[in-house]
C-alpha cells in the first residue's frame, strides 16, 4: 500500500518539477503503461502470449476519431462508444483466437490485427489510409501539458488499480490457475475457457481505454497504431519489467517510452540501443526488471 | 444406481487402442481397485471418466446420468473428482491456496472479478490440511514440499471439494513404506458416501484397500471380482507373471 500510494505522489509531482517536454514524455509513459498492463493481464497473469493487442488501442483510437470527425459528435458521445465497440470487438476476437493457446494463440491475435492495420492503410475514404486522421481535440479542453498529464494519470491510477483488482480477485486466482495447470482447473470445476475469454474481453477494454488516452495526446492517429512493430513493443514493456507483476508493465513502459522518446534525440540508431538493453535485461534479469531487482537487492542486503 | 458406470467404451491413439470395449459398474460407496501393468490403459480410463479425453466410442454415466460428452469442469460440478499420477499442482501458490482453489471452483465466487479473495477459503481450506496433516505448512509454497507431502495436497485437493465419486491414480506411487502407510490410513478414512475408484500398478501394495478389483491388459478387462475371486484367477497371475 506504502509503495503505490508514495509512487502516485511523486508522479503527482512531476509537472511541478519538471518542464514541459518532460510533462508530456511523462504523459505518454502512462499511457503505454496502461497498454502494457493490459497485455499483461493476458501474457503475466493468463500465460496468453499475444502479438496483436495493438488492434484494441488502435480501433479504439480509430473508433473515437472516426465518431468525432464524420459524425461529428463530442467525446461525451466519442469516448463510451469507442471502448463499447472495442470490447465487442475483443469478444468476437477472443472467440478466435483462443481456439488455440500458446504459439497458435500468438499466430491468431497477430492475424487478427494484422487484418485491421490492413484496413486502416487501404481503406483510405474512411481512414485516410498512410495520412491518417488529424484535426482532433482532447476533451475537457485540456491542451495544456501539465492539466492534460493529471488527467492521464488520474486515468492510469484508475486503470491500474481496476487491473489490480481483477487479478486479486477469486476470478484472477482461478486465471493464474488456468495458466500453471490447465488441465487440473478443470478438474476442479473451473471453466478454463470461459475464464481465458473474459479475461481477453477485458484486456481489450484496457487496450481500448489507453487507445483514447493515446489519441487524446497525439490528436492523431496514424495506422501505425495499430501495427505488429506497436504489439511487440507493448509485448516487450511487459517483458522487460517483469511479466505477471503489477509493477512490470509500468516499468517496462517507462523504458521502453525514454529510449524511443528521450535517447533517440541523442542518439541517432536508438534502435540498437533498446535491442542492446533487451539483450542485457534477458541475460542477467531473465524474469524481469521489477522481479530481477527485488533479487539483487535481497542479496545485496542479505550479504551486508 | 451405480455411481460410475461405463459401458463399451473405446479410444485409440494413432490406431492403437488403448481402451477396447471396457465396460465396468462401480457401486455407491464402493473402493474399487484397478489393476494392470504399465501401458494397460489405466490412467487413459480416468481421462475419459474425468473428461480429459474424449471416448470415440461407449457411454459414461454418473449417478444414471449420460456424461459422456460433458466437459471436465461439468463433471466436476456433478460430483466427480480426481487425482494425478504425475502431481499436478500449483508449484509457486502456498498450500492453502492450492486447496482454496479447489474450495473455489464449486462455488459461484469462482466468477468474482471485483472482490477479494474471501478469507472463509483460507479457513476452510486449513480445515482440509489439517485433515491430511499438513495445516502447519499451510503457508508454505508447494514448491518447497517433500514429494510425499506433495502427494497428501494432491488427495487433500480432492477431498476438499467432498466428491461423490474420487479417481485416485496411483496415489501411493513413489512413497516409502512409512509413507504409503500414512497414505492408506488417509484413504481408508474417506467418508462412505464417496465412491473410490483406484488405479495401482503394483498389485500387492493397494490390494488390501479394495472390496472389488477389475484388471485391466491392453485396454481390456481381463478380470473382476472380489479380492479372493480375482487373486485366484490364473489370468491374473498371467498378466503379472508373464507366461
Amino acid at each position: 500500500m506504502v509503495l503505490p500510494a508514495g509512487s502516485l505522489v511523486l508522479l503527482a509531482l512531476v509537472p511541478l518539477l519538471l518542464g514541459e517536454y518532460y510533462v508530456n514524455l511523462a504523459s505518454q509513459i502512462l499511457i503505454f503503461a496502461v497498454f502494457a498492463a493490459s497485455i499483461n493481464l493476458l501474457l503475466g497473469y493468463g500465460g496468453l502470449p499475444t502479438l496483436g493487442h495493438a488492434a484494441y488501442l488502435g480501433v479504439s483510437a480509430y473508433l473515437s476519431a472516426l465518431v468525432a470527425l464524420k459524425l461529428g459528435l463530442g467525446h461525451a458521445f466519442a469516448a463510451p462508444l469507442a471502448l463499447l465497440g472495442t470490447t465487442l470487438m475483443a469478444g468476437l476476437f477472443g472467440l478466435i483466437a483462443l481456439r488455440a493457446t500458446g504459439l497458435g494463440f500468438l499466430m491468431l491475435t497477430l492475424a487478427l490485427s494484422q487484418v485491421l492495420w490492413g484496413t486502416a492503410l487501404r481503406w483510405v475514404s474512411m481512414t485516410d489510409g498512410d495520412n491518417g486522421l488529424r484535426g482532433m481535440t482532447r476533451p475537457f479542453g485540456l491542451d495544456a501539458a501539465a492539466p492534460f498529464y493529471y488527467f492521464v494519470l488520474l486515468v492510469t491510477a484508475v486503470s491500474i488499480w481496476l487491473m489490480a483488482r481483477y487479478v486479486a480477485s477469486p476470478l484472477g486466482a482461478a486465471l493464474k490457475g488456468t495458466r500453471d495447470q490447465p488441465r487440473r482447473m478443470g478438474a476442479l470445476g473451473h471453466h478454463v475457457w470461459m475464464v481465458r475469454w473474459v479475461t481477453f474481453v477485458y484486456a481489450g477494454f484496457w487496450g481500448g481505454v489507453s487507445g483514447l488516452l493515446f489519441v487524446y495526446y497525439h490528436k492523431y492517429i496514424h495506422p501505425v497504431s495499430l501495427s505488429l512493430a506497436n504489439s511487440a513493443e507493448g509485448l516487450l514493456a511487459v517483458i522487460a519489467g517483469g511479466s505477471g507483476t503489477l509493477a512490470g508493465p509500468l516499468v517496462g513502459a517507462a523504458i521502453v517510452m525514454l529510449l524511443k522518446n528521450y535517447v533517440s534525440a541523442y542518439i541517432e540508431r536508438w534502435n540498437m540501443l533498446l535491442g542492446f538493453v533487451f539483450v542485457f535485461i534477458v541475460i542477467f534479469m531473465p524474469e524481469g526488471v521489477v522481479p530481477g531487482v527485488k533479487r539483487l537487492w535481497r542479496r545485496f542486503t542479505s550479504r551486508g | 444406481m451405480a455411481a460410475l458406470h461405463v459401458q463399451g467404451l473405446k479410444k485409440a491413439f494413432g490406431g492403437l487402442p488403448a481402451i477396447n470395449d471396457v465396460t465396468l459398474e462401480v457401486a455407491e460407496g464402493e473402493r474399487r481397485l484397478i489393476i494392470g501393468p504399465n501401458g494397460a490403459g489405466k490412467t487413459t480410463l480416468f481421462n475419459l471418466v474425468t473428461g480429459d479425453l474424449f471416448a470415440e466410442g461407449g457411454v459414461i454415466r454418473l449417478f444414471d446420468e449420460d456424461v459422456t460428452r460433458l466437459a471436465s469442469h461439468r463433471r466436476a460440478h456433478r460430483g466427480l473428482a480426481r487425482t494425478y499420477q504425475i502431481i499436478t499442482l500449483f508449484p509457486r501458490d502456498t498450500l492453502e491456496h492450492n486447496i482454496a482453489l479447489a474450495l473455489l471452483g464449486l462455488t459461484k465466487a469462482r466468477w468474482d472479478a471485483f472482490r477479494g479473495f474471501s478469507k472463509h477459503f483460507y479457513d476452510d481450506a486449513k480445515e482440509v490440511l489439517a485433515r491430511v496433516g499438513l495445516d502447519h505448512l499451510a503457508q508454505r509454497p508447494i514448491a518447497e514440499l517433500a514429494y510425499g507431502e506433495k502427494r497428501r495436497v494432491e488427495i487433500a485437493m480432492a477431498l476438499a471439494q467432498k466428491p461423490r465419486v474420487l479417481l485416485l491414480d496411483e496415489p501411493l506411487a513413489g512413497l516409502s513404506r512409512e509413507e504409503r502407510a500414512s497414505v492408506k490410513q488417509l484413504i481408508a478414512a474417506i467418508p462412505r458416501d464417496t465412491t473410490v475408484v483406484m488405479i495401482e500398478h503394483d498389485m500387492d501394495t493397494a490390494l488390501d484397500m479394495a472390496e472389488r478389483i477389475t484388471v485391466l491388459h491392453y485396454g481390456r478387462v481381463i478380470v473382476e471380482g472380489t479380492r479372493a475371486e480375482v487373486v485366484a484367477d490364473p489370468k491374473t497371475r498371467e498378466v503379472y507373471l508373464g507366461h
